[in-house]
């Protein structure tokens, strides 16, 4: 489904990641790990065409990403998710959901998922008229989250869903990473609460210094105290 | 200029029915204020864009007017025709000379738009003289009608009319679309507009259009009240950075209520000292600056 080969990435003069290489199958949950530092963020931004300069080659079912801008990736089916919550605090829980949909073909019905939404998402149900900064940090990634999956985007790139956020949360969250799996949502992960993440991942890439160091099955990695101590511990 | 409508001789002369007629000239020129405070802080707001281009926009719009009146469209056409074109036209000074400039700091538009205002002056002294020219008040609007304290100008009702319609406008368009829902989140986080799948480029390129064609707007009212002269956009730019600096640079709220305040402040000013009143607008800007630096709405931080 997504396709990433020899990507490279730069800000201004600093040459950030060195051939990435990486694919995700549909219907898969991969996860991306590794320290801080390591190019994660960077990947994932390059994807969705938030870095001013890449190259290399990054297809999503058949198309070239590289090159378009952000907006056009948008409406092939790619939804990001950044690092720091990144909802709109002037604006109401509704607001924000609303704005997932301005330029989604889902607009024309915009009250049926609001409904859909509030009934996967109770928390944000509760608050739907609430100014959206008024909720904890915990409530407003799920509405990040929930703001993104409103449009059906076909690969959903999580960028460290669970830092920061309270553990009921957390397991909350991840239970719906679960049931968003089976109900067959793509997934790319990144994040640093590793056990966590493998235990709902397929696959799983290791990062280190901008580049793909370690590539194996979820479970595979889980067992693998070494690499987790080598590439993973902060 | 339109500086001192209704001036005081004498100290006798100081009823409260002038000072009434005086607070709704004020309330008046802060209309006009207003019209071009809401623009510069909407484009600062969404583009962080300073667009020293704005008082001239606002002349284009007086000399454009003065343009189709003089080849006999109507002053109602005009009301319409008139931000149309000088909204157009900020649309390809946005997409040709602005948009190159983003991401590169807030100097460099600062600097474009600071020299196209020169440009612009003087492609209009070359094309329509260098003197000015007055402008009549459209026929229907002309005389006095009784607001309870005295008679005031029809005219300027008018103007406060439209800016009170373009206000309420604004306000639906921002509040209850989805345009305007763009535009309130695409003000606070280009980016994640972006990700959800926004041309971000375009609502930059409509803000910047829509604040020029307001400008325009401002300019073709202004000109049957104080004529049209090509160096006529220059203090009123100045006093519309003050309102924006006043209300909170990018907030519509607090340009509406600075304007006004600005208004009648000088109006008010110039009917006990009329040489002051230019002064005290400086004066409210630094009483407001010192006792809160980021204005009325303004976020703090802003520009950091
Ligand atoms: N905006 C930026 N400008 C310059 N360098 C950056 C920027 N963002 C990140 N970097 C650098 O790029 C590298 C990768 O960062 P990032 O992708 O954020 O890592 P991760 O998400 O894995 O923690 C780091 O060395 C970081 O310092
Ligand atoms: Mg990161």
């Amino acid at each position: 489904m997504l396709r990433v080969q020899n990507l490279n990435a730069w800000y201004g003069a600093s040459h950030v990641l060195q051939d990435i290489c990486l694919d995700v199958e549909q219907g898969e949950i991969v996860c991306l790990i590794g320290r801080n530092g390591a190019g994660k963020t960077t990947t994932l931004k390059s994807i969705m065409g938030l870095i001013e300069r890449t190259s290399g080659n990054v297809t999503f079912q058949g198309k070239e990403l590289l090159g378009h801008p952000a907006h056009e990736r948008f409406a092939l089916g790619l939804a990001y998710i950044p690092e720091e919550r990144r909802i709109v605090s002037g604006l109401s829980v509704r607001e924000n959901l609303r704005l997932g949909l301005v330029s989604s073909p889902n607009r024309r019905r915009e009250a049926e998922l609001i409904d859909r939404t509030a009934t996967i998402f109770p928390r944000l149900a509760e608050r739907l008229d609430q100014t959206a900064i008024t909720m904890s940090g915990g409530e407003q990634q799920m509405l990040a989250i929930a703001r993104a999956l409103i449009s059906d985007p076909k690969l959903v790139m999580l960028d460290e869903p669970s830092e920061g956020i309270m553990p009921v949360l957390v397991d909350e969250m991840f239970e719906l990473f679960q049931t968003l799996k089976k109900g067959g949502t793509t997934m790319l992960l990144v994040e640093q609460n590793v056990e966590l993440a493998l235990g709902v991942a397929d696959r799983a890439y290791v990062v280190d210094q901008g580049t793909v160091v370690h590539h194996a099955s979820a479970a595979d990695l889980l067992a693998d105290a070494d690499i987790q101590e080598r590439y993973c511990s902060v | 200029m339109w500086r001192a409508p209704l001036q005081g001789n004498s100290m006798a002369g100081l009823s409260l029915e002038l000072i009434g007629l005086q607070l709704f000239a004020g309330l008046a020129l802060g209309s006009v204020y207003v019209l071009l405070a809401i623009g510069l802080s909407l484009i600062f707001g969404m583009l962080t864009v300073v667009n020293f281009a704005h008082g001239a926009f606002f002349m284009l719009g007086a000399y454009v007017g003065l343009w189709l009146l003089s080849i006999g469209v109507n002053f109602w056409i005009c009301l319409v025709a008139v931000p149309l074109i000088v909204g157009g036209f900020g649309l390809a000074v946005e997409r040709v000379l602005i948009r190159p400039l983003y991401g590169r700091g807030i100097d460099y538009p600062l600097l474009l738009t600071f020299g196209l205002s020169y440009i612009i002056i003087e492609l209009v002294r070359i094309v329509f003289g260098k003197s000015g020219y007055p402008v009549d008040t459209p026929a229907l609007l002309q005389g006095a009608v009784d607001i309870g304290v005295g008679y005031f100008p029809l005219y300027r009702l008018f103007v406060m009319a439209v800016t009170g319609v373009i206000l309420i406008g604004l306000w639906l368009f921002l509040e209850r679309t989805s345009y305007g829902l763009i535009i309130r989140a695409g003000a606070r986080d280009p980016q994640i507009v972006r990700v959800l799948g926004v041309n971000i480029a375009r609502v930059w390129l409509m803000v910047f259009g829509l604040g020029c064609g307001i400008a325009g707007l401002g300019g073709l009212l202004a000109a049957p009240l104080q004529g049209v002269i090509p160096e006529m956009g220059g203090p009123i730019l100045a006093e519309a950075f003050v309102v924006t600096v006043v209300g909170g640079m990018g907030s519509l709220l607090g340009a509406v209520l600075a304007g006004l305040l600005v208004g009648v402040v000088v109006s008010i000013t110039s009917l006990f000292a009329p040489e002051m009143a230019k002064v005290a607008i400086f004066a409210l800007m630094a009483v407001v600056l010192l006792i809160r630096p980021q204005g009325f709405f303004g976020r703090a931080g802003l520009m950091s």
